[in-house]
């Protein structure tokens, strides 16, 4: 009895199979926990002592030289002292801080810290004073009012952004980026925090509601390509313009050439 | 075409032979035909232009009837209902609305839209590169000077029938365009606000203006068109096409594939090209995504808002006005920054449109040219052509500053200053550039004919001199090399009465600028002496 009772537990043939299964499992599991973590920002501990050294030491390891030990700004870069956590996720997390080179405005780069890291970071420099809040993912996810979004967007971002997200010149080599493949959470808090040269629009200029309504248009955007073709860069009539002469009459000019052409 | 009795096999006429004969028994079609199937057509890539320009009209003008079918003209207020998600439930104009019906619910729409828009591209573009070519051939001048002005005025044409189009689907795009149409109006000074106001039917944007434009776009413009299409076409045919210098080609012949059958028989097979050509871009390639424009509203302007390629010239000459120039006089607002563009713009146009009379005035020419030049051959007139076309490049390029400084990671500051320099500095040099370039394309046209080519070949004569061996021309060849007119500086004369006129000297100094610096073409005493030098 006790002998098939343990042959039916772990001596059992395909114990090793469920051993295996369930080991897969659990690494499996625990690393999707951890990726949507990653996503959702549950792992790292924004209040956690732990969390607050580990920014602080990343901080004063990057970015002292131009923000100060304290964060306190210095000839070469500004206090970060009440920015929030939003303007440190955005500006660490796309890749332009720490920056490349002094210029009208940084440049993105490859993104230099895990999203751990870049938490730690942001967590640390919010634990300075008060600013805004890296969002929930609610706000970000793109499930809200696409149209709604899109009136807001060409009212308030397209004369820089242009109206496809497409990116568009400011003065003196100063630019609006394209929005083709920036994440909803950038987005939010690019928008709260106003980067680079960017406005801020704050929660009573567009309401959170509204922001993910904008957000919800720039992933219908980035998702949905264009029904007409291919989209030439949304930039409009210049890359039609362009386009028409090189390709259109070019062909058209090969073929004239081609159909008065002698025959041998 | 037979008309041969049919007395000798009465029964055996095939349908083809038998359809002739009906409809020329009632039309007495036969001559015209055999009149016009036997004009020759020279046969040269170039001389096709016209035609794509023509194919592309008739390609815009079958897709736009078929967008007439869905398309609403008309101002009132809905709310979209349609496919397109971001924009459900948004208040817009009936026009946008069916634009975008068209584009997401009318079974191939967006196709014919996407069509009748590249071929409108191409249509102004193909009228583009067919002008320069007959710029640069002095296939305008006499007796086709007037053909050239009804070509520009096609020109014209088609650039308003393009931007009334632009602007009808009424999404922001075309809206931005036609407000800043409106500030041009309303620029000019005591006219301006009431011309706007007319226009518009009050303040700008009214509920009027896409109705009107429409009128404009499918009804009075295309008529013109038509119209003047139709005349040009009669004046080739009367003019005869003009040829390039060749054995055998005289000013009084016209040597090529007579029309029928082979001629028509290309053109119309090219006609399908075209079209072909414009339905694999139009399937292909997105235009004017009004989708993503959204309704027109005066608040909002996009980034990279531009008009069409054909009226950037006029959008880069606005952006290239240095700030300031708006200023308060007399109680009255002076807007130096739009009128000057136009004024300037205004005195290009007329210049183009007049250079024929210009060039054969400052020639005294009074003969008919049916040969058509080597832009070489004509050096002055070919560097004008370049420092026009530099001009009007620095203003086109003008027009999309913004892109150019994103792109090429410029300041918009920096694109600006040096597009200015090059609409003013640029068609100097480009003047000078293209004139010494084309005076040592003759010399070397000259010396090809004296000398031959250089052979590579290198002979060591008996005396130890070693000589590379120049390979003779032949006949043909030298001939379209020798051809050409050349003109000398008119001397100022008195008149009957014994009089200098004025005139005559500024016509003697245009003269002297057109035809100071010249290469003549090699003599037949030049040629004999060359080669007794060489035997």
């Amino acid at each position: 009895m006790t002998r098939s009772k343990r042959r039916a537990g772990r001596r059992h043939p395909l114990a090793t199979a469920a051993l295996l299964a369930l080991g897969l499992v659990f690494t499996g599991g625990a690393y999707a926990a951890l990726s949507t973590g990653t996503v959702a920002q549950a792992e790292v501990d924004p209040n956690s002592q732990q969390t607050i050294e580990e920014g602080k030491k990343l901080f004063q390891a990057n970015c002292a030289t131009c923000h100060g030990l304290e964060a306190q700004g210095t000839d070469n870069g500004p206090s970060l002292i009440g920015v929030g956590a939003a303007s440190v996720d955005f500006q660490v997390g796309t890749g332009r801080m720490p920056m490349q080179m002094q210029g009208p405005q940084a440049q993105q780069k490859p993104v230099q810290f895990t999203d751990e890291q870049v938490k730690q970071l942001a967590y640390y420099v919010a634990s300075l004073g008060p600013g805004p809040e890296i969002p929930s993912d609610h706000l970000v996810n793109g499930g809200g009012d696409a149209a709604n979004g899109a009136e807001l967007f060409r009212i308030n971002c397209a004369m820089c952004h242009n109206v496809a997200g497409a990116g568009g010149a400011l003065t003196e080599g100063k630019f609006a980026p394209p929005l083709t493949d920036v994440s909803g959470v950038h987005i939010y808090e690019a928008m709260v925090t106003g980067p680079q040269n960017m406005p801020v629009f704050n929660d009573l200029n567009i309401s959170p509601e509204d922001k993910r309504d904008v957000i919800t248009y720039l992933k219908y955007v980035q998702d949905n390509r264009s029904p007409g073709g291919f989209e030439l860069g949304s930039l409009g009539p210049v890359a039609e313009g362009l386009f028409i002469w090189i390709f259109g009459l070019g062909a058209i000019v090969a073929i004239t050439v081609w159909i008065t052409a002698k025959s041998n | 075409m037979s008309t041969a009795p049919s007395a000798t096999a009465p029964q055996k006429r095939s349908f083809t032979a038998a359809a002739s004969v009906y409809v020329n028994e009632r039309t007495s079609v036969a001559g015209f035909v055999k009149e016009l199937g036997r004009k020759a057509f020279p046969d040269h890539w170039s001389f096709l232009l016209g035609e794509v320009a023509l194919f592309a009209f008739v390609v815009v003008l079958i897709s736009g009837t078929f967008l007439t079918f869905f398309f609403q003209a008309s101002m009132a207020e809905v709310h979209y209902d349609g496919s397109y998600v971001p924009l459900k439930g948004v208040e817009m104009s009936v026009a946008m609305a069916s634009t975008l019906d068209i584009s997401f619910d009318i079974r191939g729409g967006l196709f014919v839209r996407q069509m009748h828009h590249w071929g409108a591209l191409l249509f102004v573009a193909a009228i583009g590169l067919h002008m320069l070519r007959i710029f640069f051939t002095g296939a305008f001048r006499k007796p086709r000077e007037l053909n050239w002005v009804i070509g520009f005025i096609l020109f014209i044409l088609a650039m308003a029938e393009g931007f009334t189009g632009y602007s009808l689907p009424d999404d922001l795009l075309s809206g931005n365009g036609l407000r800043i149409i409106d500030g041009m109006v309303k620029g000019i000074p005591l006219i301006g606000t009431w011309t706007s106001f007319l226009l518009f039917g009050g303040e700008f944007p009214g509920t009027q203006i896409v109705g009107r434009l429409y009128t404009l776009h499918i009804l009075l413009l295309p008529a013109l068109v038509v119209a003047l299409v139709a005349l040009h076409l009669v004046f080739v045919v009367v003019h005869k096409h003009t040829q390039y210098a060749g054995p055998g080609k005289t000013q009084q012949n016209a040597v090529g594939p007579p029309i029928l059958p082979i001629y028509a028989a290309k053109a119309g097979g090219f006609f399908f090209i075209v079209f072909g050509v414009l339905a694999l871009i139009a399937s292909m390639f997105t235009i004017n995504p009004i989708w993503n424009y959204g309704p027109y509203d005066p608040s909002p302007v996009s980034a990279g808002t531009q008009p069409d390629w054909y009226i950037g010239f006029a959008d880069g000459a606005l952006r290239l006005i240095p700030p300031g120039w708006e200023f308060v006089w007399l109680d009255r607002t002076w807007s130096f920054n739009i009128l000057v563009p136009l004024i300037v713009l205004g005195g290009f146009i007329v210049t183009v449109l007049i250079y024929p009379f210009i060039e054969a005035w400052v020639k005294g020419d009074k003969r008919e040219h049916h040969i058509a030049d080597r832009p070489r051959n004509a050096p002055t007139r070919t560097a004008i052509g370049a420092a026009g076309v530099t001009f009007y490049a620095g203003l086109w390029a003008a027009a999309s500053s913004d892109i150019l400084a994103t792109h090429f990671w410029l300041t918009m500051e920096g694109v600006i200053h040096a597009l200015q320099a090059t609409v003013i500095i640029g068609p100097f040099i480009a003047y000078f550039i293209t004139k010494r370039v084309c005076i040592a394309l003759q010399k070397k046209d000259r010396e090809i004919v004296l000398h031959g080519y250089e052979s590579g070949r290198i002979v060591k004569l008996p005396g130890g001199e070693f000589i590379e061996v120049h390979q003779p021309l032949d006949e043909y060849e030298r001939w379209r090399l020798v051809s050409f007119e050349s003109y000398e500086p008119l001397m100022i004369r008195p008149n009957a009465r014994g009089k200098i006129t004025v005139g005559q000297r500024i016509r003697a100094s245009f003269s002297r600028w057109f035809f100071e610096d010249r290469i003549a073409p090699v003599s037949k005493g030049e040629l004999e002496a060359g080669h007794d030098g060489h035997h």
